[in-house]
């Protein structure tokens, strides 16, 4: 299952990632993973909200330069050699991770939030060879009921 | 006036556009006898210009041909500066009955003044760009230069209601009301600058507005600021407006200096008003047709303030080649850059059209730029900041990177100079509503 993550560019300036955080708190938006990347000269902050949408009207009704592109959530037992595991799965289809940002949930996984070159390719590959992968509802609702 | 009748005819011949298919020797023969009148009259009534003669031994009789006006001295903006406001007037104050004036970046502005008669020059000759655009009686023209002391705004608005097209004095600023004057009122035709119309088609976009879908503005007459053939294609694919360049300057009469007709291919020079040379900036000799110089105007029939040999700073060159259009008037290059918008980057000039030209290759369409100039240790030093706009944007920090690197590439190969560029969120650079301001000088002190 595709995940929406909406990506904003933020200029090199003080205050920009505030502002923007600013922005999306007042339309309530909520953040449930994200990952800020700094290139030196401007910086990358992407996300996954519930409302990927709105989030992305949000940020441009701010001004800033914004983005939606398609990710995958897998699922992975929460111990050494998890990732490992389908990693070595995968190589045989020539797949390559762009990038990855993660977050451990109170049921004892880890939700990887993953950009592959090729994400179609990427969902059969990992269907096959049995990764479980997050749908949107099941990723902003079963962190709810602690263990 | 537009006569009704010929209007009614098969929609194409208007008498007010004879002039610009005169045969060349009796455009020639109208030339000189306006020329020797002009100057005659220049040396009698401004003290500045008789000096000049007489300092070189010249009596206004020594003009017996075109090319007896290579004998005359040249004037230039510093001659409007030094004798302002009214030292170059050639008529007295109780004939003028206008006065426009450039903003001037240093100091005191520029004025220039206006007998009726020369407003009547003036109205015909935005008429016929008016004309070889494609403007008609019919059309609805939202005028969005501005209105006041620039020239743009009450000249082009004489003209269009000469042509008695409907006119929409909107005047510059306002962006979103424009948008919706252009909606509401049905606007066919456009007047303004073309880096104001570039911001204009981004608020449309902002506003939800598809200028082919809700608009019906077919064409636009573009100018007081240099622009390029990548600007033209952008415009004209972004919003499908043709957009044709007109070209002036206040000192010799505001725009309608010379204006381009239907194959859009550089601007005619109204020649019959206009008298048009080429110079070498450097050694100031005149050049050839179809060489790059300086252009040099003499106005043949300005009454109030006549401009001999007037440099205009731009650079360019004439087109001697015959048009198909049939107008016998010669062409311009269009102007993309003029000598005082260069800068020197480690000892290579630099023209901001370069940086545009350089832009628009990368992306296929104009991002908002701004040239920032600084000096670091006594050396000029250059930055591009570059806005970023969704469809740039890519979520991996390597792409962007390319990006980058893309924009910095063909900057080299155009200017030959590595230079850096920045990547800027969108709207961070301010929009002009006029003229572009396309470079930040923070050098302390300018040569």
């Amino acid at each position: 299952m595709k995940i929406r993550q909406i990506s904003v560019f933020l200029e090199n300036q003080p205050g920009r990632l505030s502002a923007l955080c600013r922005a999306l708190a007042e339309a309530g938006i909520n953040l449930v993973a994200l990952t800020l990347s700094d290139a030196g000269e401007f910086g990358l902050l992407r996300f996954i909200t519930p409302e990927p949408d709105r989030a992305e009207q949000v940020a441009k009704a701010a001004g800033f330069a914004a983005i939606s592109s398609d990710v995958l959530a897998l699922c992975l037992p929460n111990r050494p050699g998890g990732l490992a595991a389908v990693l070595t799965q995968l190589e045989p289809h020539g797949l390559s991770v762009e990038y990855m940002y993660a977050f451990a949930r109170r049921t004892g996984d880890a939700v990887m939030i993953t950009c592959f070159d090729d994400v179609d390719l990427a969902m059969a590959a990992l269907r096959t060879a049995g990764v479980s992968m997050l749908k949107p509802a099941d990723l902003f609702a079963s962190d709810q009921p602690s263990v | 006036m537009i006569s009704r009748l010929w209007n009614d005819l098969e929609g194409t011949f208007f008498p007010e556009s004879a002039l610009d298919f005169m045969p060349v020797e009796r455009l020639r023969e109208v030339q000189l006898q306006r020329l020797k009148t002009v100057v005659s009259l220049a040396y009698e009534r401004v003290a500045l210009f008789r000096e000049r003669l007489d300092a070189r031994g010249l009596k206004p009789a020594d003009i017996r041909s075109l090319d007896d006006v290579r004998r005359l001295p040249y004037s230039m903006k510093s001659d409007l500066r030094d004798t302002y406001p009214y030292g170059l007037f050639a008529v007295p104050m109780t004939e003028v009955v206008r006065l426009h004036a450039s903003s001037g970046t240093t100091g005191k502005p520029i004025v220039v003044g206006y007998t009726a008669q020369d407003m009547e020059v003036w109205k015909q000759v935005i008429v016929r760009a008016l004309l070889s655009a494609g403007f008609t009686r019919g059309d609805i023209v939202q005028n969005m230069y501005g209105y006041g002391l620039f020239t743009g705004g009450l000249g082009l608005h004489a003209g269009l209601e000469a042509l008695e097209a409907t006119v929409v004095p909107a005047s510059g600023g306002n962006s979103e009301r424009q948008i919706m004057l252009m909606k509401d009122f049905g606007v066919t035709a456009i007047c303004g600058t073309p880096s104001y119309f570039v911001h204009l088609i981004e608020v449309a976009q902002r506003m939800g507005v598809d200028f082919r879908r809700d608009l019906k503005v077919k064409r636009g007459l573009f100018g007081a600021e240099p622009w390029s053939d990548g600007l033209r294609k952008y415009i004209e694919g972004a919003s499908g407006v043709k957009a044709y360049d007109i070209y002036g300057l206040s000192e010799i009469v505001g725009p309608g200096v010379g204006s381009e007709c239907e194959c859009r291919d550089g601007p005619h020079i109204f020649e019959d008003h206009f008298l048009v040379e080429i110079i070498d900036p450097d050694t100031l000799e005149p050049l050839p047709d179809g060489q790059e110089g300086e252009l040099v105007f003499t106005t043949l029939s300005k009454q109030a303030m006549p401009a001999i040999r007037y440099r205009t700073r731009d650079i360019t060159a004439i087109d001697p080649r015959p048009c198909s259009c049939g107008r016998t008037l010669r062409r311009i290059r269009r102007i993309c850059r003029r000598s005082d918008d260069m800068f020197i980057i480690h000892g290579v000039n630099v023209f901001p059209s370069q940086i545009e030209a350089a832009l628009l290759r990368t992306e296929a369409s104009l991002p908002h730029y701004l040239i920032v100039l600084t000096r670091r240790s006594g050396l000029d030093q250059m930055e591009v900041r570059v806005e970023i706009t969704g469809e740039m944007l890519r979520d991996r920090v390597g792409a962007m990177e390319q990006l980058q690197k893309r924009f910095a590439r063909s900057i080299e190969q155009v200017t030959g100079l590595h230079i850096a560029v920045t990547l800027a969120q969108p709207g961070s650079i301010e929009r002009s509503e006029g003229k572009a301001r396309r470079v930040l000088d923070l050098r302390e002190s300018k040569s």
